[in-house]
């Protein structure tokens, strides 16, 4: 088979041996531990908020290429964004994981997934498509632990005014 | 003579081409590959033969029938069974273990069948190695009857601690549940040591023979256990058949697994009274294509002879083994040596998840199996998630492994 249609994009590969952001952040607003049971992939991944904003996020895990290398490049591009843009943007990879290998996806949005526009091979391999999940799952309840534990505490400091 | 060359134009399937590449099959010990033999009898029953089994006069019904029982008496003679009557014929071998466990579970409230009860201060022993399906068939009659669930340990080499033979299977064993050949190590068990303990403690033996039918002459008579339980499917037969064989004086004694149409002798709204083995634990329409084509594929075995079949399956392994632990940073999980040893060898590669191996390897044409081949315990005996598995079949060839060691080699420069 032809590199091109291999599952195994050349941008794997690299995220895989060279990950990012991957360490424990010190200060956080959230952590969340995720687990795959198909290769035994897990994901433990920490966030911190700042004005919407995911500020920081810092994870750490073991498991197949395909869920270590799609954590990092899902942590390159939420970092800094809003949280609104990182969760539509985890809707969008989910439709990508969804599509069968026949994603029906604008311009605009192949723009938006960046470097996850790589997994769109492992699509086609339900049984691998969990793996390139996993990190994504994990950033969306990360963000929503922090978002509720934010809102509880502003709702707390309220009540105290 | 054996000629691999001549038994591929058998299996229509090994033309196939994947990703563009021609197929190298080598999950055979997952499911087998099925010759034209065995498909050309499957559309044959049903274009000529097709009709229910004992319980129509007509001669479709006679047929099909005769047809059925035919394919019994293969199995019998296959497995040198002294009475055709022995072989029980099921859905696969999950579920004729489960027939043992669940007739020995039903013992406990049927009159007159006391010696199969297991209870408390009853102990119910299987090995480190089980495939889950003659562990878990086990565990739950164990939970069920409140008896002791056992094991008996592996060691580094993937074989069972011989010390703790004795030790695990004592004079409460009620069962010794043990697989003959394992799927996920290749480990051959010394069937003569564990049944003659059991034996010696007067413990019921089941073995698990789902990987040895397919691979080696197997004769019941020589075993020396109570209970054999094999799959079609992997036995280069259709899935949804399998086989368990039995002691007639035990299976006559015992109480039935499953009640329906076909295993009754007389029904009265007061009670019922059961039909002789094998009917007796063949409840309803039984899977009346499969077992015939399961008697073809064992015709064609049969015709190549299963020594052939070994000796081949022995050249394979051998030759596998020398390959595979010649790669740098690949680790075979079982034993390292031919001896006493089957076709299906596992292993690791240092930093690459078997997960990734089978995908890629899976692009090049070559199919494997990772996971932890329903056989959890030993992954987690040795610490890994999972394991890389190439099993072998009277099709493989020495250049299918060859293929298999450059891709596993092509694998470690990508991820390197
Ligand atoms: C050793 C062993 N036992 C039992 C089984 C179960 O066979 P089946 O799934 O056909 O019931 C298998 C195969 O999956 C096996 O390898």
């Amino acid at each position: 088979m032809s590199v091109t249609d291999s599952m195994y994009q050349q941008i794997i590969l690299d995220h895989y041996k060279h990950p990012n952001n991957r360490g424990e952040l010190s200060q956080f607003d959230a952590e969340v531990h995720h687990v795959n049971p198909t290769c035994g992939d897990e994901v433990t991944l920490r966030v911190r908020l700042a004005d919407g904003e995911i500020a920081e996020l810092g994870w750490v895990g073991e498991g197949c290429s395909i869920s270590q290398a799609s954590t990092s490049v899902m942590s390159d591009l939420v970092v800094g964004s809003s949280v609104s843009d990182a969760l539509e943007l985890q809707e969008k990879f989910l439709q990508l994981m969804q599509s069968q290998g026949h994603p029906d996806l604008s311009e605009e949005e192949i723009d938006a997934l960046d470097d996850a526009i790589a997994f769109e091979g492992v699509s086609q391999y339900p049984a691998r498509v969990k793996c390139a999940l996993l990190g994504w799952m994990a950033m969306k309840s990360a963000v929503a632990e922090a978002t509720a534990s934010a809102e509880s505490r502003s709702a707390s400091t309220q009540a105290g005014e | 003579m054996f000629d691999v060359e001549v038994i591929r134009k058998d299996f229509p399937i090994l033309s196939r081409h994947v990703h563009g590449v021609p197929l190298v099959y080598l999950d055979s010990a997952n499911t087998s590959q099925k010759p034209q033999a065995v498909l050309d009898t499957l559309n044959d029953y049903y274009v000529n033969h097709n009709a229910n089994v004992a319980r129509a006069v007509h001669t479709l019904g006679s047929e099909a029938t005769l047809l059925f029982e035919q394919a019994r008496d293969k199995v019998a003679a296959f497995i040198n069974a002294p009475r055709r009557e022995e072989v029980v014929f099921t859905k696969n071998s999950s579920e004729a273990l489960n027939l043992v466990a669940y007739s020995l579970s039903n013992a406990s409230t049927t009159p007159g069948a006391e010696r199969f009860r297991v209870g408390p201060g009853d102990n119910i022993v299987v090995t480190e190695m089980e495939h889950h399906s003659n562990l878990v068939p086990w565990q739950l009659l164990a939970q069920r009857t409140g008896a002791e669930f056992r094991y008996i340990p592996i060691d580094e080499q993937g074989r069972l601690v011989d010390s703790a033979i004795d030790e695990r299977v004592d004079e409460h064993t009620k069962v010794l549940a043990f697989v003959h050949q394992s799927n996920a190590l290749g480990t051959v068990n010394d069937v003569a040591r564990l049944v003659g303990r059991a034996k010696a403690v007067g413990a019921l033996t089941v073995i698990d023979a789902s990987q040895s039918a397919p691979h080696r002459p197997l004769d019941v008579q020589a075993l020396g256990a109570d209970f054999v339980a094999f799959t079609g499917h992997k036995l280069y037969g259709p899935t949804g058949v399998g086989v368990l064989w039995g002691r007639y004086e035990l299976l006559a004694a015992m109480p039935p697994f499953l009640g329906g149409g076909e295993m009754i002798e007389t029904v009265d709204m007061s009670g019922t009274t059961f039909a002789a083995p094998p009917h007796r634990f063949e409840a309803g329409t039984p899977m009346i294509a499969e077992a015939i084509g399961l008697g073809a594929a064992i015709d064609y075995l049969t015709a190549i002879g299963m020594d052939n079949v070994q000796a081949h399956e022995a050249e394979l392994t051998t030759y596998a083994l020398q390959e595979l632990m010649k790669v740098p940073d690949l680790k075979i999980i079982g034993p390292e040596s031919p001896l006493d040893r089957g076709a299906t060898i596992s292993f690791t590669i240092k930093g690459i998840h078997p997960h990734d191996v089978s995908q890629l390897l899976d692009e090049f044409g070559i199919a494997v199996r990772a996971g932890h081949h329903c056989a959890r315990p030993v992954c987690v005996r040795y610490g890994i998630a999972a394991t890389t598995r190439a099993s072998f079949g009277i099709y493989t060839t020495t250049a299918e492994i060859d293929a298999l060691v450059a891709g596993v080699i092509k694998v470690q420069e990508m991820f390197g």
